[in-house]
């Protein structure tokens, strides 16, 4: 079996991986609050990945139901919490992460 | 042909989500992100799910990324600074990279046993969409439902949220 010509599972667990970390990585590093929510949506779409790849491995079409939930609670979430930057930034007038410490010990 | 389609859109998907994560500009950043989610809907295709994949273009790209675009604009976002690089951020990335590459072995060394391949299995579009559609709206109609009245409650809440002080 070929890893370059016989993709199995393996691969796309794998890539859902890399995604996965590459926007935890965006998450942890990044200063700006809309990078930051924009990275959190990629992990979501990582684990949609691995869900539709299980979904076809296992011949089971209950994982794409559960894709299409993630997929408008994920935008009900975003538009929510959009909502919260705009009302913040009214406030705030700023998006750095840094100068929004009023909880920091 | 099976191959190269998965190989080309991962490639895609990780460098548009590269850049996505390492880019200074938040509008560059959103592009890339419609990018990234584009390559997702094409490793959908090639997963056979055919309904997901249009519906991750029409609700993702089409109204999420829209809506990032649309903030991104309303609000002032200036390029980060050139980014001082700490100790504290070369040890949490060296340890998120150890975390996956934990994860990794931990795929890979069953690769050897497993016996599933991406086999085209000759289904027409329509079969799909018809199976999904059975399965939403007889088998799982109560969530379906409840995921109507949270989106009611997010329009809301998105209204009530930006409602200005009426107590002048």
């Amino acid at each position: 079996m070929n890893i370059l010509t016989t993709i199995t599972l393996n691969h796309y667990l794998v890539l859902s991986g890399i995604l996965f970390t590459l926007g935890l990585i965006g998450v942890l590093v990044r200063k700006n609050l809309i990078i930051v929510y924009m990275c959190l949506e990629l992990m979501l779409n990582a684990a949609s990945l691995a869900l539709v790849a299980f979904s076809h491995f296992n011949s089971n079409l209950d994982a794409q139901i559960m894709v299409f939930f993630i997929i408008a609670v994920a935008a009900a979430e975003v538009a929510v919490g959009l909502a919260l930057v705009v009302a913040l930034f009214r406030v705030k007038q700023t998006t750095h992460l840094d100068d929004l410490s009023i909880l920091k010990l | 042909m099976e191959p190269l389609f998965f190989w080309i859109f991962a490639a895609a998907s990780i460098a548009m989500a590269s850049l996505v994560v390492f880019h200074r500009r938040p509008i560059a950043c959103a592009l890339a992100l419609a990018a990234t989610l584009f390559s997702i809907a094409s490793l959908f295709v090639t997963l056979e799910a055919f309904f997901l994949a249009v519906v991750q273009i029409i609700v993702y790209v089409g109204a999420v990324v829209v809506l990032f675009s649309f903030i991104i604009m309303l609000l002032d976002s200036n390029e980060e600074q050139k980014r001082k690089i700490s100790w504290i951020k070369i040890i949490g990335i060296g340890l998120i990279t150890a975390l996956f590459a934990i994860f990794f072995s931990g795929v890979m060394t069953g690769l050897a046993n497993s016996d599933s391949s991406l086999v085209w299995k000759d289904q027409i579009m329509g079969e799909n969409i018809r199976k999904v559609g059975k399965l939403l709206f007889v088998g799982y109609m109560l969530p379906f439902l409840i995921t109507g009245v949270l989106l009611l409650l997010t329009t809301m809440g998105v209204v009530l949220l930006n409602r200005k002080d009426s107590s002048q």
